[in-house]
This record gives structure tokens, C-alpha cells and sequence, in this order.
């Protein structure tokens, strides 16, 4: 079963459709499996990685990848659903981390939250319908220094207001 | 490059000398940690670059960006060498002045220099700033000294030469004995002696053994480990192939917080460069030990800066601690032995092996030597990574090195030890950082975060903001854990809302003593301890939600009336200015008023007020 996975070149006979994941991003994904076959423990990186290609685990990616590693599907999702660095809803283009560590809390985070929820009508880790903005919390980026931050993709922000904070994110499309 | 011997690091050592004591060009330190980053310190060494190459000194002058300098708080940073002028708060205007003045004419630019709030009198030279004054830096000695890309100036600083002696000329029981004068205790929260630890791992009889760093910083308000990776890599590699030397492991992982993009580069550098001086891989320096080793990124949980948990989840699965023993010294990972360290306590080794443990021991308390690292913020004016002698008073910590609280405000309590610790206040201030010392007081001494509150701080507020971390961080596997915090978050809240009755404090001592108690995890065990230690020092807090429905801090939005109070009010407008919704009525000369139909309880009126006047 899981040769002709990797044999049968072009075909996407055991690849669930899903409208999210285009061919080339199959074939990177199948990249991936295949380098980690007979790495222990490789679960993890090969979520991560796949999680990069794709933007977000769909559930139907997750029993490819438990199928393809030969791993109960449980326990892929086990993992998947632990770690918050793994997604299994559809993220948005642009990605805001506001940090609400114990730095930033007592410097005011959660009143950038706050601010961000109401005006993008957003919840924390939730995405909005046109997928422009995902929202979500970190537990503490290390950027105590900075308090209150916040991380706009990969940009850190620091000593932000609300203010500022809606100001920034108006570039971001 | 063939694989090195003594001689060869000597030399490099010695033809190297010369970037590290800054004896040849003029150095310009860039401050490069993340904080000076994302403050624009990148674009800022472009454009020293440039300028320097305009005006043709590029063969006398060099730009080196170092780790983290550690006063995050005046970011980007800049160190003249050999010199020693600080300058801080660059911008790019800056730069074109900066490099005519200090490079050129040889005169300090006094604007950019370090001005003591105090005195007001300009302090030059780095060393005489108070902040920097008063520190110890043993594991930070290379801060700002090296290029934390750069193998051949970590080697200047003597470095690996702590390894070599390691493995050319000690037995693993020299180097046991060596760690036993030391009194190296773990830095990562526990303080288990790390001499022990090896010990027990050494005595196994297995064919495989792993040396596993713990760099998964997750207490919130803790980045020394960050810095200490960004900053110095090279010690944290050296530290882990003396471990893996003492107890004879051939392999080894940095778990590190994916959070951390730059730390992971920089080590992963580190790795490849050692790998290319043969100080990684088999027959390392001619000794015929071999060892090498990989990062393994985290996938963010708390959970797994828990040793047993942090195995498990190298080993791929969910992670969940287990009960011990066995201990991982025994059964770690993989069931094979395991000696697992934090990245501070790694960074120590290279140091005591250098110098010897007695050396080592001459600083610190009775039970807790050498330093420590904390890395200090909040409510406090100098924040940034401050590495203290054990036995070094917090009131010094927070005063000499932070400068005390900005603004008027009073200090109200420091929060220790992240989720695990607790809030110690003013009257503790006396309080020596040692193991033993900051215990009795209710907090612990834990991997570093060092958190200042003023009187702007609602200790209701904070225990509650704890216990959600705890809440949504416990793994699920044992319920005192899983069941108790979410408990003690729903009474919590329930205070916070003013609808809480004195009977909860009952009930919240008596959950937390079962939850300490019973859980199965240092996660679970501690995670009473922020609302225990609010608890034990501001009960006055406490009762003031619930009797008298008022939150003396203004945090708990629920309680707090969003009333003018038109006697404190000096009709300046600035709630008017900053409220979102147009809930403030304001006419000049007269008392703001709020419109409750209006109001979206933002509290940006009273994030603004300058007068305290709002209710």
C-alpha cells in the first residue's frame, strides 16, 4: 500500500481532494513524508513543515499523513491538537500575534486585544471571513524589553498603543 | 578543515586575540538581540556601513553585531571599543553625525550618550552606568564582546578550551569532583544539583546516552535563555559536550521554543561551525570522544519545559509528563539515560572547568553559588537582562541595576518565577536571591523572570492572569491539575465581577493545597503558587472585591463605575481625546462626563487620565 504512494508518480489516486491544497503543494508534501520515513519521532516535524506549505492542517492532510507515515490517525491528531503552533482551521494572509505575557499584561496587552476584537470583530485565534487578519495571543515572545508588543507575520512591534496598533495593521492586506 | 588538535585552537586563539581586546581597528557593537532588532538596529549597521565606506575609513573601523546587550530598554545599542562610549536610542538621522563626531573628530556625541536620571551628569563609558555598574557577568562575559557568528572570537575568549581540558586531562570523576566544589544548582527553576544529575547518569551501564538542553523558555516575562543562545551559543555547545564527556553520551538535543526564529539560527550557525572545527563529531580535539548534536524545535507548550514531558515530545508524541522515577538519569529518553539541563546552567560549565569549582563557589550564599541571571521588566525604568552574584538583594536588583519604577508611582510587589512562583512584596524587598530564601517567601527562585509591579497592578487581576496561563497550558492528564486551575480560574473570575463571597478565599486556599498536593508535575504542583502568595500578602485586595465591590488598582473593569469624579477632574480633555466610542462628554472649563450607553468600558479614559480622576 504505502509504495504506491511514492511510485506512482503524477497520480493522485490516495490523495483526498481539498480545495486548499493545490498539486504542487501535494508534491511538497509527499517531499516531506518522504524524507522523514524512518526518522524517529518525526510526527512533529512533519506537521510543521506541511503546516508550511499549506498554511493550516485540514483533517483530511492529517489522515494522509497518518496513512502515509503509518501511524494511527489518532495520533497524529493527538499531536496536531496539543501544540498551538498547529492549526486545523483555515489562518488568515497576515498573521497578528499580540503578546500577553506577564510583561506586556502589566504594561496594557489586553487592551490592544481588546481594541483588535472590536474593530476587526475578531475572537482570539479566530480569522476574518475575507481571511485578511488571524488573530491570536502568545504566551510571551521574550520581547519583554518591548512591552507591549505585538508581531505583525514575522515583524516584532514594541511599546505599542492601541492606536498604533490599528494604524500598522491598515498596510496589511 | 581536518580535525583540530590543542595546538590548532591555540593558535586560532592567539590570531584572533586581536577582535576581541580590540587592539587593532576601532569596533562599533551593534547590539543585534531581538529587542535591538526590532527597534531597527539591522537597518542601522547598513547605514553605519555606508557611512563609513563614504568617508573611507572602512580599513580602520569595524561593525560587529553582537547578542543581546541587555539593556533591552534603551535599544538599538551601540558600544564603541576599545573605548567603551555607550551610546543608546539610535535612530537612522543619527548615524551621519554619529560617525563624524565619534569616528572622525574623535568627540564623543554627547545627545546619543547616557544621561543618569539621577545626577543628570553624562556617564560615557559603559562600565560606569549603574545599570551595568552593578552586575556580575560570568555567563554573560562575552556579551557585547564577540560575534555570536563567529566561532574564532568565542575561541579567543578562550573558549573550548574548557572542553579540551575535559577531554585531553580529566577523568569524568575529575570533572564530577570539579562540578561537586562548584555547587552548581540547576537553573531552570528546580535548583537540583547538577553534579547529582551527571552522577547518577554516569554510574548507568548503557550502550546510548543523550545530554538533552532544555532552551524551552516558556514562563512568560523570562528571555535569558534567548539571550544567552543569541548572545553566546558557543558556551551552551561547550557546556553540553562536557556533560556528554562526564556521563559518555554520544548524542545530544537543544530543544528550543520555535518562538525564538533568531536563537534557532544562531544556534543551528554554531552547530555547523563546530561541526566544520572538528569540535562536534567523532575524535573531537584527538581525544577519540565523540559526540554531536541537533536542535529539536518545540511546537509551543508550556507543558514541555517539564524534563519528562520535553522527552516525550522529542520523541514525538503529545507532551505529557510521566510520573518518576525512574528518573531520566535512568530512563530518559528513549528509556536510555538522559542528563537534561537548562541553557543557563550549561552556560556555567565551561566557566568552572576553566577556573576550577572552588573559584566557582567563592561567590554566592551557602547553598546557592556562583550568579544568576534574571531577566528584569515590568514596571521598572531599565529593562533588560541583569546577571546578579547569588546573595544580591532584590532591592538592589530593582533599584541600582533597574533604577526604581518610572513616573511618581509607587513599587507594589515583584513577581518570581513565572507561572510557578509568586508576587513578593515591598516588605520583602530585603529578600537575598537564594534558592532557600526566596522559597520561604512563597515564590521561587525558578529560570529568571523578574517582573515589577507598581501600584497600578491589581493582585486579583494577576493571580487570575497566572492561573488562565496554567489553565490553558495544563497538558489534561491528571485532574487535580486539569480540573483544579480551571476551578480556581472560575472563582477567580467570579471576584473580579464582584460577585464573589469571603467564603471563596476558603475555597480557594483549600483547592490550591490539593491541587499542590496531588497533581503529577511541577506544572500542576506550583501552579497554586500566584494566588497563594496574593493570598498570604494582599488579602486587603482581596476583600476590597468582594465586600466592598471595588478594585483599589482599577483593573477589574466590572468594578470599576467609569464616573468623573468632578473635585479630582481638571478639565483637560484627554479622555474626551482618546475615547474610541464618543462616550465623553467635555467643555472646556468644565468636568468631563461619561456616557454609560455609551461606554465600551475600554479603559482608555483611565489609561489617559493623568489625575487618577476617574472612578
Amino acid at each position: 500500500m504505502q509504495q504506491n504512494i511514492f511510485h506512482t508518480d503524477n497520480s493522485d489516486y490516495f490523495r483526498p481532494a481539498h480545495r486548499d491544497i493545490t498539486p504542487g503543494m501535494w508534491q511538497g508534501i509527499d517531499r516531506v513524508i518522504q524524507e522523514c520515513l524512518d526518522v524517529p519521532g518525526a510526527v512533529t516535524q512533519v506537521l510543521r513543515r506541511c503546516q508550511d506549505l499549506v498554511g493550516y492542517l485540514p483533517v483530511e492532510l492529517l489522515d494522509y499523513i497518518a496513512h502515509s507515515l503509518n501511524i494511527p490517525a489518532s495520533e497524529v491528531f493527538g499531536v496536531a491538537s496539543f501544540y498551538s503552533l498547529f492549526s486545523m482551521k483555515p489562518r488568515g494572509r497576515n498573521i497578528i500575534r499580540v503578546c500577553t505575557g506577564t510583561a506586556c499584561h502589566v504594561r496594557g496587552a489586553d487592551l490592544i486585544m481588546r481594541r483588535l476584537k472590536q474593530t476587526y470583530h475578531l475572537e482570539d485565534g479566530s480569522t476574518t471571513p475575507d481571511r485578511r487578519f488571524t488573530l491570536e495571543s502568545v504566551r510571551c515572545m521574550g520581547a519583554c524589553g518591548l512591552a507591549p508588543a505585538m508581531n505583525i507575520n514575522q515583524t516584532a512591534h514594541g511599546h505599542i498603543t492601541p492606536d498604533q496598533a490599528l494604524k500598522l495593521l491598515q498596510e496589511y492586506y | 578543515m581536518p580535525a583540530m588538535n590543542l595546538q590548532d585552537l591555540q593558535s586560532i586563539r592567539e590570531a584572533n586575540r586581536h577582535r576581541v581586546e580590540f587592539t587593532r581597528n576601532t569596533c562599533l557593537m551593534l547590539c543585534g538581540g531581538t529587542g535591538c532588532r526590532s527597534t531597527g538596529s539591522l537597518e542601522i549597521k547598513e547605514a553605519l556601513q555606508k557611512e563609513i565606506t563614504t568617508r573611507g575609513i572602512q580599513d580602520s573601523v569595524d561593525v560587529v553585531e553582537t547578542g543581546c546587550n541587555g539593556f533591552c530598554a534603551r535599544g538599538p545599542i551601540l558600544v564603541v571599543q576599545p573605548h567603551d562610549i555607550f551610546y543608546h536610542n539610535l535612530t537612522l538621522q543619527d548615524i551621519p553625525e554619529l560617525v563624524q563626531e565619534q569616528l572622525v573628530n574623535n568627540t564623543p556625541l554627547q545627545r546619543l550618550q547616557y544621561k543618569d536620571p539621577v545626577s543628570k551628569q553624562i556617564l560615557p563609558r559603559q562600565q560606569d552606568i549603574p545599570f551595568f555598574a552593578h552586575q556580575l557577568p560570568w555567563v554573560l562575559r562575552n556579551r557585547g564582546i564577540i560575534d555570536p557568528e563567529s566561532i574564532d572570537q568565542y575561541i579567543a575568549r578562550d573558549g573550548y578550551f574548557a572542553a579540551a581540558r575535559a577531554l585531553l586531562e580529566m577523568t569524568p570523576g575529575d570533572i564530577l569532583q570539579q562540578m561537586h566544589k562548584s555547587g552548581l544548582r540547576g537553573r531552570g527553576g528546580a535548583g537540583f544539583p547538577v553534579h547529582l544529575k551527571w552522577k547518577y547518569a554516569s554510574e548507568e551501564k548503557s550502550p546510548v546516552k543523550y545530554v538533552v538542553c532544555n532552551a524551552d523558555e516558556g514562563d512568560p516575562g523570562a528571555f535569558m535563555d534567548r539571550s544567552i543562545l543569541e548572545a553566546n551559543p558557543h558556551s551552551v555547545l561547550e557546556g553540553m559536550l562536557i556533560a556528554a564527556r562526564t556521563v559518555n553520551a554520544g548524542h545530544g538535543f537543544i530543544y528550543c521554543r520555535t518562538e525564538y526564529p533568531l536563537a534557532l539560527e544562531r544556534v543551528q550557525t554554531a552547530i555547523d561551525r563546530a561541526r566544520e572545527y572538528g569540535l562536534l563529531g567523532s575524535d573531537i580535539l584527538g581525544s577519540g570522544f565523540q559526540f554531536d548534536l541537533e536542535i529539536y524545535q518545540g511546537a509551543g507548550a508550556f507543558v514541555c519545559g517539564e524534563e519528562t514531558a520535553l522527552m516525550r515530545s522529542i520523541e514525538g508524541g503529545r507532551g505529557m509528563p510521566r510520573p518518576r522515577p525512574p528518573f531520566p538519569a535512568q530512563k530518559g529518553l528513549w528509556d536510555r539515560p538522559t542528563v537534561l539541563n537548562n541553557v543557563e546552567t550549561l552556560a556555567n560549565v565551561p566557566l568552572i572547568i576553566l577556573e576550577g569549582g572552588d573559584w566557582y563557589a567563592g561567590v554566592g550564599t551557602e547553598h546557592s553559588k556562583g550568579t544568576k541571571v534574571f531577566a528584569l521588566s515590568g514596571d521598572v525604568r531599565n529593562i533588560g537582562l541583569v546577571e546578579v552574584p547569588m546573595g544580591t538583594s532584590l532591592c538592589s536588583i530593582i533599584y541600582d541595576i533597574g533604577g526604581g519604577i518610572p513616573g511618581k508611582r509607587k513599587f507594589k510587589a515583584v513577581q518570581l518565577g513565572g507561572p510557578s512562583g509568586g508576587c513578593v512584596p515591598a516588605e520583602y524587598l530585603d529578600l537575598p536571591v537564594d534558592y532557600e530564601a526566596i522559597s520561604r517567601a512563597g515564590a521561587i527562585m525558578g529560570s529568571g523572570g523578574m517582573i515589577v509591579m507598581d501600584q497600578r497592578t491589581c493582585m486579583v487581576d494577576m493571580a487570575r492572569f497566572f492561573m488562565d496561563f496554567v489553565q490553558e497550558e495544563s497538558c489534561g492528564k491528571c485532574t487535580p491539575c486539569r480540573e483544579g486551575t480551571m476551578r480556581i480560574l472560575e472563582i477567580l473570575d467570579r471576584i473580579r465581577a464582584g460577585d464573589g463571597v469571603i467564603q471563596d478565599l476558603w475555597e480557594l486556599e483549600d483547592l490550591s493545597a490539593t491541587i499542590r498536593d496531588s497533581s503529577l508535575c511541577g506544572l500542576g504542583q506550583t501552579a497554586p503558587n500566584p494566588v497563594l502568595s496574593t493570598l498570604k500578602y494582599f488579602p486587603k485586595e482581596y476583600e476590597d472585591h468582594i465586600r466592598n465591590k471595588k478594585c483599589p488598582a482599577k483593573k477589574c473593569t466590572a468594578l470599576v463605575k467609569f464616573r468623573v469624579n468632578a473635585d479630582k477632574c481638571t478639565s483637560c480633555g484627554l479622555c474626551h481625546k482618546n475615547c474610541p466610542s464618543g462616550a465623553v462628554h467635555w467643555k472646556k472649563k468644565q468636568p468631563a462626563e461619561i456616557d454609560p450607553q455609551k461606554c465600551i468600558k475600554c479603559m482608555l479614559c483611565l489609561d489617559n487620565c493623568m489625575f487618577d480622576a476617574i472612578d
